[in-house]
C-alpha cells in the first residue's frame, strides 16, 4: 500500500493507501470520485479509459497510478475550460448528436483532443489512425469524423480571429 | 397516401392508476375517462399526470400497454417531462418528449427531462425492447402535450376575457394577436392548474405539416452531460461507505460449488490487501436470477479484481454444460443428411399448398444450407449493479432495459415480497437486449444482503463476455422451385435450431413460430418450415432484432440465389414478389405492407445508384427486411480484392418508419444498425468447448472500428403512418446486402457467418 500525489487537471490529489498495481482508472473512479473515464476491457482494447499523460493518450485501464506521479494527468472532466465553456470537440460531439449510448465518447474525445493538439487541420486517414484504439460499440464512427472535423475548423477559425 | 388498417385502433382498457394518486384526483370537473390529473406542485405550477389507455400492438411484449407520464411547468418557464422508458443509447429520452412538446407547442430550450422512477401501476411498461417505445407512446404523448396546451391557452383567454378560438400558441407562449399581447406558460401555470381537464373531444391534435419539433435534427439530452463526463451511468454510482464485489460463477453454466474441497481457497482470499468478505452464494439456480458463486466484498474495485484472478473454486460440474460448439456442427450436418434423405422424422410445423407436388413440377429447383453463429451483447459497460439493503428491504441503481419487470424478479430470486424492492434504472451503456436480463440486480442485492451494507457488483470485461445469454447461432436449409416465368413455386425451409429442454427452442435463433407469418411465405404458394432441434445448455436470449437479423440473411441471401437462377436483376426480381401493395398477415402495424416495401427498395435502389457501372471486383448488392414494424432496404457497395479482402465502401438506407421523431436520432440509429451489423458478420463469434465460452475479451471478441466504417446515407419516407421505432429494423437487411455484393463481385455465395469462416478478411 502506498501514498502518492497527482497532478490531475491541474490540481493536486493526494491518494492514500493504494495498492502499488492499482491502474489510474481505478484511482479515478474509485479513489478520487472522477468517473468520467470509464472501465470497458481492462487490456487496453477498447479505449474507453483514455486520458492524457504529459498531453499524450494513455490507457488509464493499463498504467498503474504510481507511474504518473509528476506527469500532467488530463481527464474528460478537465477538458472544458474553469468558466464551463467547452472544449471545440465537446461542442461539435452536442452539435452533431453524436453520441448513442455515450459510454465510450469522453474516452473517443480525449483521443482526439490530442490528435487535434499535434494535427490542427487532420486528413480522414489522420483521424482513421488516431481513434483507432477506441471503440464504439453503438457505431457512431461516422458522427464522430464529421464532428472531429467540425472542431479542427471551428479551432482554425478562431485562430485566424485572433 | 397509405393508411393503416381500422383494426390498428386502440382499445381501452382500465388504468392502472395508482391508489394514492385515485385518492388525490379531484371530485369535480374531472374527465374520468380520459385519466387525467392535475395538480398545483408546492404551492406554485403545474402538474399533468396523464395515462390514457392505449393499445396499439397485439402481441406479448405489449402487455402492459397504460401508458403514464408528468408534464410540470414552474413559475420559471421551465417545463419538466419524465420519461419512462430507459436510456440504452436508443435516444427515446429525447424523442418521447419532443411528441409532447410539440403539441404542447413548448419552448424546447426550456424543457427538461428527467429519468421516471420504476412504477409499472403509474407508468404502464417499462422496458426498453422490440423498438416498441415510439409506437406505444405516440397518441398519449401528443395527447398530454395537446390538452396541456389548451389548458395554458383556456387560462389565457380568461384572463384577458376573450375566446379561445382568438388565442395561439407558440414557444411557451400564448398570443392574442389582435390586440397584441402575449403570456409566458410559466405566468400562466397557476391559472391553468386550476382548470378542469378537457374532454378528449375538445382536444385537437396538429397535422404533420403544422409540426415544428417533430421531423427535426434535435441533439440528445443527455450530450452535455456525456460530454463532460458525468455519473449517468450504473457504473458511476455511489452510496456512502459502499464497498466493491466482484462475483464468481462456474465457468460451465449449472456447476455448483464444492466449498468444503481442499482446492477452494476461500480462506486464502480472504487474507489479501483490501479483502472485506469472501462468501458463498447458493443461488436459486436460474440463469436469470442468482447462479451459485462466490462472492468477494473489497475496498475498492482493484482489490475486488485482483482477488477474484486468485480464487480457485472446485466446481462441481456433473449438471453443468458440456456444450461443443465442434461437437455440435457435426450434429448438425447429420442432421440434415438425414432430412435430405427423409429418415430424420417429420418436424413440420407449418405448411401451406402442396410442397411435393409443386417441387415434381418446377423447372428449376435449388438447394442451399446456411448456418450462423453464436454473438454476444458486449456492451461497452460490462454488466454491473449498485444495491443497499437495509430492514428487510433493498433498492438498486442499476443499468437495466428492463426496469418495469426488476423488482419481481430480485424479490423471487431474494425470497422477498416485490414491494421490498426499489430499482432505480440509471442510462446504460449500451443494451442490445442484454439488459433485458436482470442477473447483476439479483447478485448485487444478494452480496448486500449479505454484507448488510451498500455495495457496487462490479462484472469485469471477461465475466461479461462468459456469462451473457447469446444470440443463439443456427443452420437453414431452403430448397425452392423456380416455375417457366421464373417465379417462386415453392420454397421448403428445413432450420436447425437449439434446445435447452427438448420442449421449446431457443428464443432468438432460427425462426420457430408454429403460426409461421415470416416473409416471404405469405408470398409464396407452397411452402414448408420444419424444424428439429438441438439440445443446448448455454443461455441465449434476446439480441438487437431477435430472430429478424439472422432470418434476413437467409432469406434474402437466398431470393438473390433464386434471381441469378432465374436471370433477372434482383431488383425487378424483388419487386415482382413485392407485387401490388397490400398488408400482409398479420395485417396489423406489426405485418408487412408490400407497397411500403416496394417503395423503399426501389428508393435505397435509386439512391444507391442501382445499375451503375463499377470497377472490376467492385458491385453492388440489395436487401430488404421488414421487423419491428419497420420496412428497410439497403444497398452496399463493396470491392473484394484477388486476395479475398473485403472493402464495404457504402450503405445506402432506406426506411419507412411511418413519421420521423428525431431525424437526427432516427438517422444516428440507422447508421450505428450498419455498423453494429457489418461488426457482426465479419468476425465476430462466440463458440463453446466443455460448456466454456472460448471468448473473453475484446482480443478474441475484436469489433469493428472506425476505419472499417462504411459511409452510410440514410433515407426516410415519411407518411402520416404510426411512428414506430428505429433501433432494430435497420441492421437486419446490412448482412445480406453485403453478402449480395459480394457474390455479385467474385462469384462466391457467402453460406457461412461470420465471413472470416469462407476465407474472407477485412
Amino acid at each position: 500500500m502506498s501514498d502518492f500525489q497527482l497532478t490531475i487537471n491541474g490540481r493536486a490529489y493526494p491518494v492514500e493507501d493504494v495498492d502499488v498495481s492499482t491502474p489510474l482508472l481505478w484511482v479515478l473512479r474509485d479513489t478520487l470520485g472522477l468517473v468520467g473515464t470509464k472501465y470497458g476491457c481492462g487490456i487496453a482494447q477498447c479505449g474507453a479509459c483514455t486520458v492524457h499523460s504529459d498531453g499524450v493518450p494513455i490507457r488509464s485501464c493499463s498504467v498503474p497510478a504510481i507511474s504518473l506521479v509528476g506527469k500532467e494527468i488530463r481527464t474528460i472532466e478537465g477538458l472544458a475550460e474553469k468558466d464551463g465553456t467547452l472544449h471545440a470537440l465537446q461542442q461539435a460531439w452536442i452539435d452533431f448528436d453524436v453520441p448513442q449510448c455515450g459510454y465510450c465518447q469522453a474516452g473517443q474525445i480525449m483521443s482526439a483532443a490530442v490528435l487535434l493538439e499535434n494535427k490542427p487541420s487532420p486528413s480522414d486517414k489522420d483521424i482513421d489512425d488516431a481513434m483507432a484504439g477506441n471503440y464504439c460499440r453503438c457505431g457512431t464512427y461516422i458522427r464522430i469524423k464529421a464532428a472531429i472535423h467540425a472542431a479542427a475548423n471551428k479551432i482554425s477559425e478562431d485562430g485566424d480571429k485572433v | 397516401m397509405k393508411q393503416l388498417p381500422t383494426d390498428l385502433k386502440s382499445d381501452s382498457r382500465e388504468s392502472l392508476l395508482d391508489e394514492t394518486l385515485k385518492d388525490e384526483l379531484p371530485a369535480q370537473g374531472m374527465n374520468r375517462r380520459s385519466f387525467l390529473k392535475i395538480s398545483s406542485i408546492a404551492g406554485a405550477g403545474f402538474l399533468l399526470n396523464f395515462s390514457l389507455a392505449e393499445n396499439v400492438a397485439a402481441d406479448s411484449l405489449s402487455q402492459e400497454s397504460t401508458l403514464n407520464a408528468y408534464i410540470s411547468i414552474d413559475n420559471d418557464g421551465s417545463i419538466l417531462i419524465y420519461s419512462k422508458i430507459p436510456e440504452i443509447g436508443q435516444g427515446i429520452k429525447t424523442a418521447m418528449p419532443m411528441i409532447i412538446a410539440e403539441e404542447l407547442d413548448a419552448d424546447w430550450r426550456h424543457v427538461n427531462v428527467e429519468q421516471a422512477a420504476t412504477n409499472t401501476k403509474l407508468y404502464g411498461r417499462q422496458i426498453a425492447g422490440g423498438s416498441r417505445s415510439i409506437s406505444h407512446a405516440w397518441d398519449v404523448m401528443r395527447r398530454a402535450g395537446a390538452t396541456a396546451r389548451l389548458m395554458l391557452v383556456q387560462a389565457a383567454a380568461n384572463k384577458w376575457d376573450v375566446s379561445v378560438k382568438e388565442c395561439s400558441s407558440q414557444d411557451s407562449k400564448v398570443f392574442h394577436r389582435k390586440t397584441n399581447r402575449e403570456v409566458s406558460y410559466g405566468d400562466l401555470a397557476n391559472a391553468a392548474a386550476q382548470l378542469p381537464v378537457p374532454a378528449e373531444s375538445e382536444v385537437t391534435l396538429k397535422a404533420r405539416e403544422d409540426y415544428k419539433l417533430l421531423g427535426k435534427r434535435v441533439t440528445g439530452v443527455d450530450n452535455h452531460a456525456v460530454v463532460t463526463g458525468q455519473p449517468l451511468f450504473g457504473i458511476d454510482q455511489t452510496l456512502p461507505g459502499m464497498l466493491y464485489a466482484v462475483y464468481e460463477k462456474c465457468p460451465a453454466i449449472g456447476g455448483t460449488i464444492n466449498s468444503v474441497s481442499a482446492d477452494t481457497n476461500i480462506d486464502e482470499i480472504r487474507q489479501l490487501a483490501g479483502v472485506k468478505h469472501v462468501f458463498v452464494l447458493e443461488g436459486n439456480g436460474n440463469p436469470k436470477e442468482l447462479m451459485p458463486g462466490v462472492a468477494i466484498v473489497a475496498t475498492s474495485t482493484w482489490a475486488a479484481f485482483q482477488a477474484k484472478k486468485q480464487l480457485k473454486i472446485n466446481w462441481n460440474e456433473s449438471k453443468a454444460s458440456k456444450d461443443s460448439w465442434s461437437n455440435l456442427l457435426t450434429q448438425a450436418k447429420a442432421l440434415q443428411e438425414k432430412a435430405l434423405q427423409k429418415q430424420s422424422g417429420d418436424f413440420t410445423m407449418f405448411e401451406k399448398g402442396d410442397v411435393e407436388a409443386a417441387q415434381e413440377s418446377s423447372g428449376k429447383v435449388i438447394d442451399s444450407l446456411y448456418s450462423f453463429h453464436f454473438v454476444a451483447h458486449a456492451t461497452l459497460e460490462p454488466q454491473n449493479s449498485t444495491a443497499w439493503y437495509q430492514d428487510g428491504a433493498v433498492e438498486i441503481w442499476a443499468p437495466t432495459q428492463s426496469p418495469g419487470p426488476a423488482p419481481a424478479t430480485v424479490a423471487h430470486a431474494l425470497g422477498l415480497s416485490k414491494d421490498k424492492v426499489t430499482v432505480h434504472p440509471t442510462r446504460s451503456g449500451g443494451g442490445f437486449g442484454r439488459r433485458l436480463v436482470n442477473d447483476p440486480l439479483c447478485e448485487a442485492a444478494a452480496i448486500s444482503r449479505h454484507i448488510n451494507g451498500p455495495v457496487k457488483l462490479q462484472w469485469t470485461r471477461e465475466d461479461d463476455m462468459t456469462h451473457d445469454f447469446y444470440r443463439c447461432g443456427g443452420f437453414q436449409a431452403f430448397k425452392a422451385g423456380l416455375d417457366a416465368s421464373g417465379k417462386i413455386g415453392f420454397w421448403d425451409d428445413h432450420s436447425i435450431t437449439f434446445t435447452p429442454d427438448e420442449k421449446k427452442p431457443h428464443i432468438g435463433g432460427p425462426r420457430h413460430e408454429m403460426r409461421y407469418v415470416e416473409f416471404p411465405s405469405q408470398l409464396v404458394p407452397n411452402f414448408r418450415y420444419s424444424r428439429p432441434s438441438l439440445l443446448l445448455k448455454t443461455p441465449c436470449g434476446l439480441w438487437r432484432a431477435p430472430g429478424s437479423h439472422t432470418h434476413a440473411w437467409v432469406v434474402q441471401s437466398f431470393l438473390h440465389e433464386l434471381s441469378i437462377a432465374a436471370g433477372k436483376d434482383h431488383l425487378e426480381f424483388l419487386l415482382e414478389i413485392m407485387g401490388e401493395p397490400t398488408w400482409l398477415p398479420p395485417k396489423t402495424l406489426y405485418g408487412l405492407n408490400t407497397g411500403r416495401a416496394a417503395d423503399v427498395i426501389k428508393l435505397a435502389a435509386a439512391k444507391a445508384g442501382w445499375g451503375k457501372q463499377l470497377p472490376e471486383g467492385r458491385s453492388l448488392g440489395l436487401a430488404f427486411h421488414f421487423s419491428h414494424a419497420g420496412h428497410f432496404a439497403e444497398v452496399a457497395e463493396v470491392s473484394v480484392s484477388q486476395s479475398k479482402k473485403l472493402r464495404v465502401h457504402k450503405v445506402t438506407v432506406a426506411a419507412d418508419i411511418g413519421l420521423v421523431i428525431n431525424l437526427s436520432g432516427a438517422e444516428n440509429q440507422c447508421q450505428g444498425a450498419v455498423i453494429d451489423g457489418l461488426s457482426t458478420m465479419l468476425g465476430l463469434e462466440i463458440t463453446m468447448e466443455n460448456g466454456r465460452i472460448q471468448q473473453s475479451n475484446f482480443d478474441t471478441y475484436p469489433l469493428l472500428r472506425m476505419h472499417q466504417a462504411p459511409q452510410v446515407e440514410v433515407h426516410f419516407i415519411q407518411s402520416d403512418n404510426h411512428p414506430t421505432g428505429t433501433g432494430e429494423p435497420a441492421l437486419p437487411p446490412l448482412a445480406p446486402a453485403v453478402c449480395n455484393a459480394i457474390y455479385m463481385a467474385t462469384g462466391h455465395r457467402i453460406r457461412t457467418l461470420p465471413i472470416i469462416k469462407e476465407g474472407f478478411t477485412v
